[in-house]
C-alpha cells in the first residue's frame, strides 16, 4: 500500500531525467536499507564476526600460531575439572530456573490476590532484586556469607543452630550461587506471570467454579494452559542467561573453593583471560553454543507460531 | 476485585454457601499478605543489609555485636567515598559510558527498527529475525574473542583499545541495540498504518514521519528503550572485567570490586557504602519511571 502511493507521487514530482545512481538511492528499500545499515554493521563486526572467530581461536594452540584442529576438545575431554564445570552448569541452571520459575509462579498469584490498588506497590517492592546491578548485589551476598562475620550465621547461632561455611564448603557454595541466582531472577518471572494471569479472562474461573473445579483444577485447567505461551518463553529465555552466568559466580566465588563451583564463563574467563590461554577459553565458552541453539530455535518457532495466529 | 466482591458476598450471610465463598476469600487474602510479607523479607534482605553495614563504623564491624543493629550510625562511610578521587573517577567513567552507550543505541536502532518496522527491503525479514536472535547472543560467548580481535587490531593499526574505558562504547551497543530495536519494532508495529499513509498523502518524507509521527506516538516504547540500554549499560560487569584494568579506566562495578576489596583486609562499611550508591541510579530511574521499565520488561516477550 505505501509503496503504490510513493511510487505514484515520484512517478508524478519527479523529473524524467536522473541517473540511475540517484534513482537508487530514492528508492524506498535503499532509504530503508541505510536506516539499518548501522544495525547491519554491528550486528556482523561485533557479534557474528567474533562468534565465527571463536570457532577459529579453538583450533589454535595456546601461541595462537599453529592449526592444531580439535585436540583443544580433546584436552578438555580428559580433564576431570571440565566435566566438573559441565556437571555444574547444567545442576546451576536448571536448578535455579526451576525455582525462578516456580517461585515468579506462586509469588504472582499472592500479588494477584490482593485489592488491586494495592497491587502495585507490591510489585514495586517485589521488582528490586532485579533493578540492582547483580555484582553489586552480590557483593552484599558475600557479605552475608561472610566465613567470619556471617549474618546468617549469627541468626543460626542464636537459634541453637551451627552455623555454616556458606563460601568454602562446595555443597553450600554451589547452594549459595544458586540462591543468589533465584533471588536475583525469580522477580522477572514473578512480572512476566503477573501480566500473564491478568490476561486471562475471569469468565473461564467463572465458568470453572460453576462447574465445580477447586482451586488445584482451576490452575491445572485454567491458568497453566492460559499461560503456557509466556511460562515457556520466560523459561527459554531465562535458560540461556543463566546458563551463560558470569557476575554472581564471579563475584561470590570465583569458582571456588577448588573450582567446585564453575560454571562454563567463569572458568573460560579463568582459562583464557586470566590464564593467557585464549584458545582454550574460546573452546569453554563454546560449549554454551548448543544449548543457546537449542533455547533459540524453540523460542523462534513460537514466536513464528504466534505470528501466524495473529 | 476482589474486595468488591467481599463486601458483596459478606451483603448475604444467611446463605451458607456465600458465606463460606466469602471466609474462602478472606482467608486466601490473609495467606497472600503473609507470603508476600515472607518474599519481600526474602528479596529486600540484602539491599537492606548494605545499607545497615554502610551506616557502621569498621570498629563497631569487627566487634562482631548484631550484624542486624546499628549502634553507632554514621555517615563517615560515604563522607569518605565521596570525596576519594578514585570512587569518583569510577562514578563518571560508569555516567560516560552509560549514557553514551544510551545515545549511540537510540540512533542505531530507532532508524533501523522504523526501516524494518514499515520500510521493506531485501533480507528485511530475515534480519528481524536476525536481530531477535543476537539478542539471545550473551556477551560471556563473545568477550574472548573479542579480545583477542581489539588485540590484533591494536597490531594492525596501532590504536589500543585495551584498557581504554571507550572501548566499553564499542562493546555495549552488542547488548543493548538487539534487545532496543527489538522492543522499538514491536511498538512501531503497533502504529496504525493509515497515520504514516496520510502523511505520506500530505507529502511527508520518511524523516518527517519519523520524527513527527512515530517518534512521539512510540514515546512510552522509545523511554523503556532508554531505561532498558542504561541499566544493561549501568550493570554490565565481563566486559570492563576483561577489557579494562588501570584504576582509571574502571567503572563502578569493576572499581569497587577490584580496588575496595583490599587483599584480606576487607573494608566491608565502604565495599556496602560504594555498592548501594553504585546501585542507586537504576534504582532512582526504577522508583520515579516503574511503570515504563516494567513495560520494557514485559515487551520483550510478548510484543515478539
Amino acid at each position: 500500500m505505501v509503496d503504490a502511493v510513493i511510487s505514484d507521487v515520484r512517478g508524478i514530482s519527479t523529473p524524467r531525467k536522473r541517473t540511475g545512481l540517484r534513482r537508487m538511492m530514492q528508492r524506498k528499500s535503499t532509504i530503508a536499507f541505510f536506516m539499518a545499515l548501522p544495525l547491519i554493521l554491528l550486528i556482523g563486526l561485533l557479534v557474528l564476526y567474533p562468534a565465527f572467530y571463536a570457532v577459529h581461536l579453538a583450533t589454535l594452540n595456546k601461541s595462537m600460531q599453529r592449526f592444531v584442529g580439535l585436540s583443544n576438545f580433546t584436552f578438555l575431554f580428559n580433564r576431570e575439572t571440565f566435566w566438573m564445570v559441565v556437571r555444574q552448569s547444567c545442576i546451576f541452571a536448571l536448578t535455579a530456573v526451576f525455582f525462578k520459575a516456580l517461585i515468579g509462579f506462586v509469588v504472582a498469584h499472592f500479588v494477584h490476590n490482593v485489592p488491586a490498588n494495592k497491587q502495585r506497590r507490591w510489585r514495586g517492592i517485589l521488582l528490586i532484586p532485579w533493578v540492582i546491578p547483580p555484582a553489586m548485589s552480590t557483593l552484599a551476598w558475600l557479605w552475608l556469607f561472610d566465613p567470619s562475620y556471617s549474618a546468617f550465621n549469627w541468626i543460626l547461632v542464636h537459634l541453637g543452630l551451627s552455623p555454616v561455611i556458606w563460601t568454602g564448603d562446595a555443597f553450600w557454595a554451589r547452594f549459595s550461587v544458586i540462591l543468589i541466582n533465584v533471588w536475583y531472577g525469580a522477580p522477572f518471572f514473578l512480572i512476566m506471570y503477573l501480566a500473564a494471569l491478568k490476561s486471562v479472562p475471569d469468565q473461564l474461573y467463572e465458568a470453572a467454579a460453576i462447574d465445580g473445579a477447586n482451586w488445584w483444577q482451576r490452575i491445572w485447567y485454567v491458568t497453566l494452559p492460559m499461560m503456557r505461551n509466556i511460562i515457556a518463553i520466560t523459561v527459554l529465555f531465562s535458560t540461556i542467561v543463566t546458563f551463560a552466568n558470569f557476575d554472581i559466580v564471579q563475584v561470590l566465588t570465583a569458582g571456588g573453593p577448588i573450582d567446585k563451583t564453575h560454571v562454563f564463563a567463569t572458568w573460560a574467563f579463568r582459562l583464557g583471560i586470566q590464564g593467557g590461554d585464549i584458545p582454550l577459553g574460546a573452546s569453554v565458552s563454546l560449549f554454551m553454543f548448543p544449548i543457546l541453539a537449542i533455547c533459540a530455535i524453540f523460542i523462534l518457532r513460537d514466536i513464528h507460531r504466534r505470528g501466524n495466529e495473529a | 476485585m476482589t474486595v468488591a466482591q467481599a463486601t458483596i458476598d459478606r451483603g448475604a450471610p444467611t446463605r451458607a454457601r456465600y458465606g463460606s465463598m466469602s471466609r474462602d476469600r478472606r482467608w486466601a487474602l490473609r495467606w497472600s499478605y503473609f507470603f508476600l510479607v515472607l518474599f519481600a523479607i526474602f528479596f529486600l534482605t540484602p539491599p537492606l543489609y548494605m545499607l545497615i553495614t554502610s551506616l557502621k563504623t569498621s570498629a563497631e564491624i569487627s566487634a562482631a555485636t548484631n550484624p542486624w543493629w546499628i549502634y553507632n550510625p554514621t555517615l563517615s562511610n560515604y563522607i569518605e567515598l565521596l570525596t576519594s578521587s578514585t570512587y569518583i573517577t569510577f562514578f563518571r567513567n560508569s555516567a560516560i559510558v552509560s549514557i553514551f552507550v544510551v545515545c549511540i543505541t537510540m540512533l542505531i536502532s530507532v532508524p533501523a527498527a522504523f526501516a524494518l518496522a514499515r520500510m521493506k527491503f531485501w533480507g528485511s525479514a530475515v534480519l528481524a529475525t536476525g536481530v531477535f536472535l543476537t539478542y539471545l547472543v550473551p556477551d560471556t560467548l563473545l568477550f574472548i574473542p573479542l579480545f583477542k580481535m581489539f588485540a590484533v587490531f591494536n597490531e594492525w593499526t596501532d590504536i589500543q583499545l585495551i584498557n581504554k574505558w571507550w572501548v566499553l562504547l564499542i562493546v555495549y551497543p552488542t547488548l543493548t541495540v538487539p534487545f532496543c530495536t527489538w522492543i522499538m519494532i514491536g511498538y512501531f508495529a503497533s502504529i496504525p498504518k493509515e497515520l504514516d499513509e496520510a502523511a505520506l498523502m500530505d507529502g511527508a518524507n520518511y524523516r518527517q514521519i519519523l520524527f513527527k509521527i512515530f517518534i512521539p506516538v512510540a514515546l512510552p516504547g522509545l523511554i523503556a528503550a532508554t531505561i532498558f540500554a542504561f541499566t544493561v549499560s549501568w550493570a554490565q560487569f565481563l566486559y570492563p572485567l576483561a577489557f579494562t584494568t588501570s584504576p582509571d579506566q574502571l567503572v563502578l562495578p569493576v572499581g569497587i570490586i577490584t580496588t575496595l576489596i583490599k587483599g584480606d583486609v576487607f573494608n566491608w562499611g565502604q565495599i556496602m557504602t560504594g555498592a548501594l550508591l553504585g546501585a542507586a541510579p537504576p534504582l532512582i530511574i526504577y522508583a520515579f519511571l516503574m511503570d515504563y521499565y516494567i513495560a520494557g520488561l514485559t515487551a520483550g516477550a510478548t510484543k515478539g
